[in-house]
């Protein structure tokens, strides 16, 4: 009997009597705040009967409801910590990976409806299993009802004409939304923490300005952890790609938003918006299959053109396979959709009569577009840019591609670098172990991503915030 | 009445300056069979209405009647909407500013506009009267522009109120400074026609008495087209009124005409107050 108990459907049962348990308690709040609805007469009633039912509902689902996702979350863990209590003595010594493993196997074949096979403690213990499984999934169902009763009946005695269900209806809701946000707000709070720790061990073992101003890295083979080049590589690859996507996302902006009549906007803004769609490992082997060979057959002319005009003995340019440029251009027009599609927002935005009252003084298209559209957008546009910047700096995909692996400050293109978020793929891919500095010291790039992403975006948001004080 | 000019005036199309005895008889403007559509919407049906030069024409009528539509026919305003449509004759010193050649760049800078909601430009006081100069080179040397801004500013009554804050942003004025702003910056490049869309909507009394001091003064100089809601300034500022109503031209005249005789009965019941 039990054992049929362990083979419930649980999650399906569970969710079925928490509808009906909201349904029924709606119901009866209703029902009962309508009876003195109609008989009240003389007294005022605070809440309409919905909000009755409302109330009721919410106090015989809440309780049912966290039994629910205590069992979804702890049931499982119970049943196994019971059964390995109650195993033979030459069990208890096993090794607890291995102990797992054995579980899991049970667990396994208690599911398959019983074990068939010759083992004969094995499957005594699966039929264990199956009980132990029956009697936590039936007192979790038990403990629900349970709590859903003692809830019904509490929020059922208050139901009265003067009882103010709207508001505690109202203050529900509230909360539940703050529990959402709160996840979203502890997720984050938990990954910088988890940064925070791990680096801090790093930062135990190697000096924290030798970690940010060396300029030897050399994490892979030996313990170098002077992150300057990697530093280096970043800017210079987000600088690259900002000075493509900052001016030709600012002009396609303002061309949509001001030039283009409504057709070609039709067409113009999906395609941009396709462009921030295009996965970003496609634009990585186009940088690197397409781009950086390209850049590097140019490297090349231009070297022999300067040597055989005798202007320079050695080559000029280190012409690369991958190089800076490579990524940095592929990155620039990949962020071009994040500056152009925020700043196109943001010029429509500006009020059409400040476009009126240039073009009543006489001012022609493009004057009323740089003395008015644009500094009164400015702040959109500098904050579109900003973020624009920190998708740049945290892109990954392109730079493992195209960048190179070499940490290095040079100041030529064409040479290949390396970036922040190249060196965390490459420390934590492969054979790792999680202790030593190597692994940490991805921690600590991380965080350092981290604070300079979070740095731009701040200010973006700040900006943006002034901006729409201005208008509203 | 007829009324010459004395002044030289440009042509819009080119430079063609007109000899300063040739009499240009009135009206200024002459508009033909105007019609206006929003998209499907038809807005202004069949207007024809004369604009006097060196007078003010007042425009009125209930709310959603087309007056601004109108108006900003007058200086082609209603190119920048895309669902707009404009049909018919606008003569402007013997040209159709309708026709396809004029540019409206030129004609705008000729005939100013002030709008029905203060829109100041966000910059300073100072920058946004010495706007319309700067980009039409009005003002050879520093000095000249302080002392165009100072007279726009004093024109409107402004100056004594800003004087001693021209590099504050226009946009933290008051409403009704910003009324007089938008004034001030439109006569700063010295039209010829004025449009006034409510100028004094958001003013106090002295501001107002202000406003009416200096159209009056316009007036002896520029042609000015004027929409208000008061009545009384339309009796005290015009010399000639036009009714309007659902987008058609119920009456137009004299204003001491409309005012006390009017032909129609609509434009009775709206000046006495009975609808509208
Ligand atoms: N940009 C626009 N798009 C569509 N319809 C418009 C637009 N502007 C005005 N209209 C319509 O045209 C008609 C006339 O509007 P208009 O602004 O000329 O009225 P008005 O006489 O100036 O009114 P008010 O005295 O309230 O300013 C109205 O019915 C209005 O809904
Ligand atoms: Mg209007």
């Amino acid at each position: 009997m039990v054992q049929q108990l362990g083979h419930l459907p649980m999650g399906w049962l569970l969710l079925a009597l928490l509808a009906m348990l909201a349904s029924g308690g709606f119901f009866v709040g209703r029902v009962q705040a309508e009876r003195f609805n109609g008989a009240a007469g003389s007294v005022r009633v605070h809440s309409r009967p919905n909000y009755h039912g409302y109330y009721v509902a919410m106090w015989t689902f809440v309780p049912a409801l966290v039994v629910a996702l205590a069992y979804a979350m702890l049931g499982d863990g119970i049943v196994r910590s019971l059964l390995a209590g109650e195993l033979p003595a030459n069990f208890q010594n096993m090794p607890s990976v291995e102990l797992d493993v054995y579980l899991d196997s049970i667990a396994r074949a208690a599911f398959d409806h019983g074990y068939g096979g010759a083992d004969r403690v094995f499957s005594a213990i699966a039929n264990r299993f199956l009980e132990l499984q029956g009697m936590v999934k039936a007192s979790a169902i038990a403990l629900a009802l349970a709590s859903a009763a003692c809830g019904f009946f509490l929020a059922r005695r208050k139901v009265a004409p003067g009882f103010r269900a709207r508001n505690r209806v109202e203050g529900g809701i509230e909360l539940f939304l703050f529990l959402c946000a709160a996840i979203a707000i502890a997720t984050t709070v938990g990954i910088v923490a988890s940064l925070l720790y791990e680096s801090l061990r790093f930062f135990s073992e190697i000096p924290f300005w030798d970690f940010l101003f060396g300029t030897r890295w050399n994490a892979q083979t030996s313990a170098e952890f002077g992150a300057l080049p990697l530093f280096y590589g970043t800017f210079m690859i987000a600088l690259i790609a900002m000075l493509i996507a900052a001016p030709v996302g600012l002009f396609a902006a303002i061309y949509l938003s001001e030039y283009a009549g409504p057709t070609v906007r039709a067409w113009v803004k999906p395609v941009l918006e396709v462009l921030a769609g295009i996965p970003t490992v496609v634009y990585g082997f186009f940088a690197l299959l397409v781009v950086a060979p390209a850049i590097r057959a140019v490297a090349v002319w231009i070297n022999m053109t300067l040597m055989s005009a005798g202007i320079t003995a050695e080559p000029l340019l280190a012409a690369q396979p991958t190089s800076a440029l490579a990524a940095g251009l592929v990155m620039g027009i990949m962020v071009i959709p994040f500056v152009s599609s925020l700043s196109d927002d943001v010029i429509n935005a500006v009020p059409q009569t400040l476009r009126d009252a240039a073009y009543a003084m006489g001012a022609t298209k493009s004057e009323t577009v740089k003395h008015v559209v644009l500094p009164a957008a400015l702040p959109g546009i500098i904050a579109s840019l900003l973020l624009a910047v920190s998708r740049a700096i945290g892109e990954t995909m392109i730079v493992v591609m195209a960048a190179g692996q070499r940490a290095r400050i040079s100041p030529d293109p064409t040479a290949d670098l390396t970036t922040i978020t190249v060196q965390i793929v490459s420390l934590l891919t492969g054979e790792t172990e999680f202790d030593s500095p190597k692994t940490l010291s991805a921690f600590a790039l991380g965080l350092v991503l981290f604070v300079i992403t979070l740095f731009f975006n701040l200010i973006a948001l700040r900006v943006v915030q002034k901006y729409r004080e201005k208008y509203d | 009445m007829e009324t010459t000019i004395t002044e030289s005036r440009e042509t819009l199309t080119a430079g063609t300056s007109m000899d300063e005895t040739q009499g240009l008889t009135y009206p200024r403007i002459e508009c033909k069979n105007i019609n206006v559509s929003y998209g499907d919407k038809q807005a202004i049906f069949d207007i024809s209405l004369p604009i006097p030069d060196r007078s003010v024409t007042a425009l009125i009528g209930p709310s959603g009647c087309g007056k601004s539509t109108f108006l900003r026919c007058l200086n082609r305003m209603n190119d920048t909407i895309e669902s707009c449509k404009v049909t018919g004759e606008i003569i402007m010193d013997g040209e159709n500013i309708n026709d396809p050649d004029i540019d409206p760049v030129l004609l705008r800078s000729r005939v100013g506009m002030v709008f029905q909601k203060p829109n100041p430009f966000p910059k300073s006081i100072f920058d946004n009267i010495a706007y319309g100069p700067r980009i039409h080179g009005l003002a050879e040397t520093r000095e000249d522009l302080d002392e165009m801004v100072e007279k726009s500013l004093r024109r409107a009554g402004l100056w004594e109120e800003v004087k001693d804050r021209l590099s504050s942003p226009g946009n933290s004025l008051s409403g009704g400074q910003q009324q007089r702003l938008c004034i001030a910056r439109a006569i700063a490049v010295r039209p010829e026609v004025i449009l006034m869309d409510e100028p004094c909507s958001a003013l106090d009394p002295v501001a107002t008495a202000r406003i009416e001091e200096l159209i009056d003064e316009l007036r002896k100089r520029y042609c000015i087209v004027i929409v208000t809601h008061s009545m009384q300034q339309a009796a005290r500022v015009s010399q000639r009124t036009a009714f309007f109503h659902l987008g058609e031209l119920v009456e137009m005249g004299e204003t001491d005409q409309i005012f006390t005789n009017p032909r129609e009965r609509r434009t009775e019941d709206y000046i006495t107050g009975r609808f509208g």
